[in-house]
């Protein structure tokens, strides 16, 4: 019985943990800034919701996904409902992916994924430089989103690894 | 044709519209609310600004906590470095250290050696503080060629300091008040100083001749003294370091008396520079 109790209460930290990633990556702003390299940056919430709004959506909940948003504003900064919107849209697009995906690939993931952090990453340079009136280095936005694409592969295996062996569910999709 | 854009349609709508099974709300319902936020907080509205703070609280809390592990990475990180970086660090400076070693042996040792050659000499190795005097008056008199300084006693001048005019001799204290003394000039009649005179190292005496410069004496070599010979302090009599520059031997009077020409010209002293040298261990 405690034994079954400690399996539940595992599963159950297990299952949140991509929920715990997202908050922490978010308070946390991973940029890696302290390693001084100037020409990296990648953004890994936007790839932690992608990934799990494709492959597992119950994982992270659209309204924590809001929350997250907020959060990020407050920390990054910016007008506030703007990274909500932004992370929305990347459910929305990953959420239109599993709808009409059959044969999921990591490379048709991947590829989708590129484009739509490209539109977010665009919608976010056009409300911030025009209509907020925020400075931003166009350069710094195509190596962040690079990065964040090129990283996207890695994390993706690490997050399938981490679901298949960890958490123990084999129906990630 | 007609049917994929059904499908487009269909896989949008569910997209937007579709709950997941712990879904409260839908995507389009969170999206509205984002674009509300957005426009309310851009116009200043007081709930949003609410919102604002509290969440400003929330957060700026709970990121000090949550950015505890990555500041321990950080830090741990940061001390590698230093460690790596104190390692390079300490390699340069054993080498350095070992080489400023070895610079300090051989310099220990040319000192030691020094001081041993001028124990062995018997020579002054080191100087007094220097008391710069002005000159108040000097003695024109063909008897006495002597200046005032208004230095004495007070000042820690005593009888027997050497007085120079920048690196040349000029004379030696022989009168110390309180607050001022008498200097005797190398041209005074008095005045007899061991001297060597250059190139040769030929040893003799300096005598005053109560004018405007001086005589070599009491030497047998007197042919062999060329002209321009430079005369320095022997530093026998014990008074004087060995080596401070006086004159030089002048080439059109050369009788039987060597006359020397002082390289200070002493009618026009304002100041003179007070001082002794001192025996290693005399102090």
């Amino acid at each position: 019985m405690t034994e079954l109790s400690n399996k539940n209460f595992i599963n159950t930290i297990s299952s949140k943990i991509p929920l715990i990633l997202l908050f922490v990556s978010i308070l946390n702003d991973y940029d890696f800034n302290h390693l001084g390299l100037k020409y990296f940056s990648f953004n890994f919430s936007y790839i932690l919701i992608f990934y799990y709004s494709v492959k597992k959506s119950e994982s992270l909940g659209y309204s924590y996904i809001f929350i997250a948003g907020l959060f990020n504003d407050v920390v990054g900064g910016t007008p506030i409902g703007l990274t909500s919107l932004i992370y929305l849209i990347i459910c929305v697009a990953a959420s239109y992916l599993r709808n009409i995906t059959l044969r999921p690939s990591l490379i048709k993931d991947g590829i989708f994924f590129l484009i739509t952090i490209l539109i977010v990453n665009s919608l976010l340079f056009v409300a911030l430089n025009f209509i907020f009136n925020y400075e931003l280095n166009y350069f710094d936005q195509i190596i962040n989103i690079t990065y964040t694409f090129l990283l996207y592969f890695l994390f993706s295996n690490l997050f399938d690894i981490f679901e298949n062996y960890f958490v123990g569910s084999n129906n990630v999709r | 044709m007609e049917t994929s854009r059904d499908d487009f349609v269909i896989a949008i709508r569910s997209a937007f519209l579709k709950k997941g099974a712990q879904q409260r709300f839908s995507l389009l319902s969170l999206i509205l609310f984002s674009i509300i936020f957005l426009i309310l907080g851009s116009l200043n509205f007081k709930a949003i600004n609410y919102v604002k703070i509290t969440i400003k609280e929330i957060v700026y809390r709970s990121s000090f906590i949550v950015s505890g592990p990555e500041n321990f990475i950080k830090d741990s990180y940061f001390t590698i470095q230093n460690h790596k970086n104190l390692y390079k660090e300490n390699e340069k400076n054993k080498s350095e250290l070992a080489k400023l070693k070895s610079k300090d042996l051989s310099n220990k040792f040319i000192i030691l050696e020094n001081q041993r050659l001028k124990n062995i000499i018997d020579d002054y190795v080191s100087e007094s503080d220097a008391v710069v005097a002005k000159v108040l008056s000097d003695k024109g008199s063909p008897f006495l060629k002597s200046i005032i300084i208004n230095k004495g006693s007070k000042q820690g001048l005593y009888l027997g300091m050497i007085a120079m005019d920048g690196e040349y001799l000029v004379g030696k204290v022989v009168e110390v008040n309180y607050l001022s003394s008498r200097v005797l000039l190398l041209s005074d009649l008095n005045s007899k100083i061991p001297v060597t005179l250059e190139p040769g190292g030929l040893l003799s005496i300096l005598s005053g001749t109560g004018e405007d410069h001086g005589v070599i004496q009491y030497t047998k070599k007197y042919k062999e003294i060329q002209s321009q010979s430079i005369i320095y302090t022997s530093g026998t009599s014990g008074l004087f370091k060995a080596g401070i520059p006086i004159g030089r031997i002048n080439s059109n009077f050369l009788g039987d008396g060597k006359k020397v020409e002082f390289f200070s010209d002493f009618s026009q002293l304002r100041f003179v520079k007070i001082f002794s040298f001192i025996k290693n261990g005399a102090e």
